[in-house]
């Protein structure tokens, strides 16, 4: 029987794969591990919130999560030239020569030399310090989080906590639009994981399910409408 | 069949089938114009829970539907704001073809207007944070035209938006926390807190309100007033639904002093902010942030209820007159900034005096839509609290400066250009009749007034 698995001891490692997670969609300039990432969040979203929730219940965390990601990935690879401007690439028709890519990291343009991040304050190594005074603020607040919630386990908090604060500081650190859908889902992610323990009724499920879905299709129009042509 | 089926379903189901037929844009404009027109008839003359008998048929239209054990509620007391809802719906939709807004405005206006009218009327009515953030997912794709660069304001719009969400289902489990334990003094200040940054972020109350101008800088102008119009006005009736279900938050007197507080900063600093604009379309913002600022101090006030109802013929008047008119001015000038419209009274002056008269109408001038409504609402603030009242006014004082700003650019032309009306002939006839309607419903306002008014019987403990 599905339902009589024991998730509690994953408790643990699924805050530590959110934190993961979250730290990669934070960092990353590749767009195949941002959505990967992502998908692996939404199972730890799924291990925190089946504490309380059945597991079918639960599980609709994770199908929404992973139709979302499944949205995001369909859109970037339907316009080639979204994720360089996500970055502040040159797209092709910037270039001087080369074909467009599509994994980020350094484009395999000869004689072009890899570009900074232009649209994107700081880099790497800010967004990881930034990440860590977030985790200070998360471990000084989350055992007074504990305590106003008496129905959550202290890994819920946590998850609950890193999420909606590195998806905060994502949401701070751009102006993007791929990037901001990912900031939304990941502070939403960890809004779920804390009411989650507060709150089972299966229309909030289905409709935060559906808030879901339509960020990401929301960020699947952002990214395409720019090269879209007006209709009129 | 039930009302909800009726005002929910049924306009949701209409903008899917209408998403469809998106290509046929006169076609769907004149489908959501009738659908809307239907409903509005129903709202008005449909006694809900009586036997219906057409012909050789009858029907019983009950109040309720319900999906996985949560109701969605519309008897005969939503009525009025039914009519309220789907006849603003009609006008917008009227104004779609003229405006240019694009093929998807008509199924994705109809959408919101079902998602919004299904946050009115859901219980628990916690859940209408998520209705309202379906639906401001749904404007998406309206602000942000195809073909053009994704603005920050559109970004701003969604993050805000979907932050207040959160915050406000996270209040609304405080809330039963402290009806069960009312002595608990720190919960209900924590409630109160939470609960008041979500509807800052989602009234877009100083200082979170950059999206407002941001996104009426960047988005087509007829698209954002609906957003404008509408989505305050359920986020109010959220908020009022807080107000009325919780006697300790509705007989606390800091929630009412903190509601002046934010009106008053709201309108003085929006007012203003608009007379230093350089663009018609931020002017428009502002003016938007003026009157949201308008609706929270009506509430934070004794007798203001009604007030706030009242509001809504005017804003809607004036937002429609309003963002019609720099639709019209934007689709000939490619922009509007000041530059770019200097003068534009001599080729569109018809448009020109939308811009103007929409302007005066929202500051509350005499004579116009706004002015008995602000008169009223001045005075029984006035004899409440002097300080409100002055700065109140003050802060209509500088939309009307944004008003007059307006008038010398759009007449002042660096050249000699002849007078000519170059705008459509729908444009001149909708535009005239808004300007029309403005006059009428300032000199008029004993027709509209108890209608509206009466809006706030709706609500059980808070109605007069």
């Amino acid at each position: 029987m599905i339902t009589s698995f024991d998730l509690s001891r994953f408790a643990l490692p699924g805050v530590i794969l959110l934190a993961a997670t979250s730290l990669v969609l934070l960092v990353s300039n590749r767009w195949r591990w941002c959505l990967f990432a992502l998908a692996l969040q939404y199972a730890g979203v799924f291990l925190l919130v089946a504490l309380n929730w059945p597991f079918a219940l639960a599980a609709v965390k994770v199908v929404a999560g992973w139709m979302a990601g499944l949205v995001l990935a369909t859109a970037v690879l339907n316009s080639p030239d979204t994720w360089e401007r996500e970055l502040g690439k040159p797209t092709l028709g910037e270039r001087p020569h080369g074909k467009p890519t599509l994994g980020g990291g350094r484009p395999p343009l000869v004689g072009l030399p890899w570009r900074p991040l232009r649209n994107q304050p700081g880099g790497a190594l800010f967004r990881l310090l930034a990440a860590g005074l977030v985790a200070m603020v998360v471990a000084s607040i989350a055992p007074r989080v504990a305590e106003w919630m008496p129905g959550a386990e202290m890994e819920q908090v946590w998850g609950g906590l890193i999420l909606i604060g590195i998806g905060l500081l994502h949401l701070g650190l751009t102006a993007q639009p791929l990037r901001v859908v990912f900031g939304l889902l990941t502070v939403l992610s960890g809004f779920e994981i804390l009411y989650a323990a507060v709150e089972s009724a299966k229309l909030v499920a289905g409709l935060l399910a559906g808030v879901n879905l339509g960020l990401a299709l929301v960020g699947a129009y952002l990214l395409a409408s720019p090269s879209l042509e007006d209709a009129g | 069949m039930s009302a909800p089926v009726l005002w929910i379903v049924l306009p949701g189901a209409f903008a899917l089938v209408l998403l469809f037929l998106r290509h046929w844009s006169r076609l769907t404009a004149s489908l959501g114009i009738g659908l809307a027109l239907v409903l509005c008839a129903l709202a008005a003359w449909l006694n809900i829970g009586a036997v219906i008998r057409f012909w050789r048929w009858s029907f019983l239209i009950t109040d309720t539907l319900t999906i996985f054990g949560r109701r969605f509620v519309l008897d005969n007391t939503a009525r009025p704001a039914l009519l309220t809802i789907y006849l603003v719906t009609t006008f917008w939709l009227g104004g779609v073809l003229a405006a240019r807004v694009g093929r998807l405005a008509v199924p994705l206006g109809l959408g919101i207007v079902a998602l919004l009218t299904a946050a009115f009327s859901v219980d628990p009515f916690l859940y209408a944070a998520l209705l309202i953030e379906m639906a401001v997912l749904a404007g998406v794709p309206l602000l942000s035209h195809p073909g053009q660069p994704i603005g920050r304001g559109v970004l701003r719009f969604l993050v805000f938006q979907t932050l207040g969400m959160m915050l406000l289902l996270f209040t609304g489990w405080i809330m039963a926390g402290v009806e069960a334990n009312p002595t608990d003094h720190a919960l209900a200040a924590r409630a109160a807190i939470f609960l008041g940054l979500g509807f800052a972020l989602l009234l877009a109350v100083i200082p979170f309100q950059t999206w407002i101008p941001m996104l009426a800088e960047e988005a087509h102008p007829y698209a954002a007033g609906l957003i404008f119009l509408m989505l305050p006005e359920i986020v109010m009736l959220f908020g009022l639904s807080f107000l009325d279900r919780y006697a300790w938050l509705r007989e606390a007197s800091t929630v009412y002093a903190s509601l002046r507080l934010a009106g008053v900063v709201s309108v003085f600093i929006g007012g203003w902010w608009a007379a230093s604009q350089r663009h018609l379309g931020r002017m428009l913002g502002y003016a938007v942030i003026v009157e949201i600022g308008y609706s929270i101090l009506a509430v934070g006030i004794k007798g203001g209820l009604p007030l706030h109802f009242a509001l809504l013929m005017p804003r809607a008047l004036g937002f429609g007159v309003f963002s019609l008119a720099l639709s019209a001015i934007r689709a000939r000038t490619g922009g509007l900034d000041i530059r770019q419209v200097q003068g534009v009274a001599r080729r569109m002056p018809v448009a020109a005096a939308g811009v103007v008269v929409s302007q005066f109408a929202l500051a509350g001038f005499p004579l116009l839509a706004g002015f008995p409504v602000h008169l009223a609402l001045w005075e029984t603030v006035g004899k409440q609290f002097q300080w409100a009242a002055v700065w109140a006014i003050l802060g209509s004082a500088g939309l009307m400066a944004a008003g007059l700003r307006s008038l010398v650019v759009l007449l002042t032309s660096p050249d000699d250009t002849p007078w000519q009306v170059s705008e459509t002939r729908l444009e001149v006839i909708l535009l005239s009749a808004g300007i029309v309607a403005i006059l009428a419903a300032g000199l008029f306002s004993q027709l509209y007034f108890p209608a509206l008014t009466g809006l706030a019987q709706g609500l059980e403990y808070l109605a007069p």
